[in-house]
């Protein structure tokens, strides 16, 4: 039947068209996940580690990748910085020009300035800690398309906090480049790191 | 009382989803006002539908879709089956067409007739029986694709435009299947061929559906990526999620293909 053969093309022809709208958007050539014209530029007002306002203008003029977590985490997040550092370390060899890393905590109920500074101290100079308020918190990770939850506290007050685990990395003016998930390896995150910051 | 305001509060306002939904609601209600009687359930199952894909949509609901795999397949569930499944039961051409003014209905014979006849055409060609459940089934597993679902649930705009593409495509198929009117522009298959379609549809789901649940690795990363809306195993969100998309999704195609067989002996009753 002719419906037939026209249902036998309409389909790969739409796939295509698709594939190609979405294949369009992340850029190509990363060797984690590109998300160029996938996520909003760097945008943020924050409380640093050291009490003072930090906002997004502070940090241009060299690549920043953010990462949202809490100093309590377990696994994720001490797992995620040593990652981070040793990429940054890695890539940083070779480059001129400064890379740096954001720690946000999504816990500033536990998270002081202080608490954020030993923590981040740990891992890196490169690191800076930050966080806010639960509702400015609430904007900046809607705007990455991320979020945060608490769990029930048990016998001593302790509780899980859900966040995302992934790092975001923005070029020097502030525009979304590439996504770091917990699959990529450090490798792949140091290339992907000295490329955004050659421009 | 915050709770309340909280909830029906929209997480992502979409003035498009939002402005469709008021435009469906309100031409409806015209159309009955200027006399159209669709009858109680046909004008209960037509706002059941648009209220349902409000609710996912417009609601504090949309948070959870956004940020647990299980209720992102529960509002495709809603988006694509249940909701354009209530509203194309109402067949409500009838009484929105009595809530256009004269003018607007004389449109496809006035000067922009050739538009009206290629997008007719246009949609005969999507609504042939082949086609049309290649697409219903099609883009469930397109938005199932682990790297597409990845950027869709990344990028607000691929989100939205995920959305609706399974709304819209969720009123094609649904239209198709329960068309009565003999004029329409939509083709009118027989009752035995609109089961077979249903009856088709059907495996691939129930396959997808089944490998997500069984999956024994986690493959929608996206939402390790994300966060969580809260903390939970991520394979058992994945395998509800899996359960939404097997389960209740085939059972709409047995719930349709038995309204279609009662249509098919009201009519005989009627004739006789």
């Amino acid at each position: 039947m002719p419906e037939h053969s026209v249902g036998r093309w309409i389909r790969p022809v739409l796939v295509l068209a698709l594939a190609l709208v979405l294949g369009a958007c992340g850029g190509s050539g990363y060797q984690t996940k590109g998300i160029e014209g996938l996520l909003p530029d760097l945008a943020f007002r924050l409380t640093s580690e050291t009490g003072e306002p930090l906002t997004a203008e502070d940090l241009r003029g060299a690549p920043t990748v953010v990462f949202f977590g809490f100093t309590h985490c377990p696994d994720v997040c001490p797992t995620a910085m040593a990652r981070i550092a040793a990429a940054t370390e890695a890539a940083g060899e070779d480059l001129d020009g400064d890379l740096q890393v954001l720690f946000v905590s999504v816990d500033p109920g536990r998270d002081t300035p202080q608490r954020l500074a030993d923590y981040t101290d740990f891992f890196s100079d490169r690191v800076t800690g930050a966080t806010a308020s639960v509702e400015q918190l609430r904007e900046l990770t809607k705007r990455y398309r991320a979020t945060f939850g608490y769990g029930e506290p048990n016998e001593f007050g302790d509780y899980n906090v859900s966040h995302s685990s992934a790092m975001y990395v923005f070029d020097a003016r502030g525009q979304a480049r590439a996504l770091f998930r917990p699959s990529d390896s450090v490798t792949a995150m140091a290339a992907d790191l000295r490329r955004i910051a050659e421009g | 009382m915050n709770t309340l305001v909280t909830w029906l509060q929209p997480w992502e306002p979409s003035l498009p989803v939002f402005a469709a939904c008021a435009l469906a609601v309100s031409l409806y209600a015209i159309g009955m006002m200027r006399g159209a009687t669709p009858g109680f359930w046909p004008a209960l199952s037509y706002f059941a539908g648009v209220a349902l894909i409000y609710a996912v949509t417009q609601t504090h609901y949309d948070y959870y879709s956004q940020y647990l795999f299980s209720a992102h397949r529960l509002q495709h569930l809603v988006l694509h089956h249940l909701g354009p499944f209530l509203i194309a039961l109402a067949m409500p051409a009838t009484v929105l067409a009595t809530a256009l003014p004269a003018r607007v209905r004389a449109w496809p014979r006035g000067p922009a007739a050739p538009l009206f006849g290629a997008l007719r055409r246009v949609y005969r060609i999507l609504q042939q029986p082949f086609i049309a459940g290649v697409l219903f089934v099609g883009v469930i597993y397109f938005w199932l694709t682990p790297e597409i679902h990845f950027d869709a649930m990344l990028s607000i705009d691929l989100y939205w435009f995920m959305n609706w593409t399974m709304l819209l495509d969720g009123l094609l198929f649904w239209w198709l299947i329960f068309e009565r009117n003999d004029q329409a522009v939509t083709p009118r298959l027989s009752p035995g061929r609109r089961i077979l379609l249903l009856a088709l549809i059907m495996p691939p789901q129930i396959a997808l559906g089944a490998y997500i649940t069984f999956s024994g690795q986690n493959l929608f990363e996206i939402y390790d990526v994300c966060g969580r809306a809260f903390p939970i195993d991520p394979l058992l969100d994945q395998q509800i999620g899996g359960l939404i998309t097997w389960i209740p999704a085939a059972m709409m195609s047995v719930m349709a293909a038995i309204i279609v067989l009662a249509f098919r002996l009201q009519g005989r009753d009627s004739d006789a």
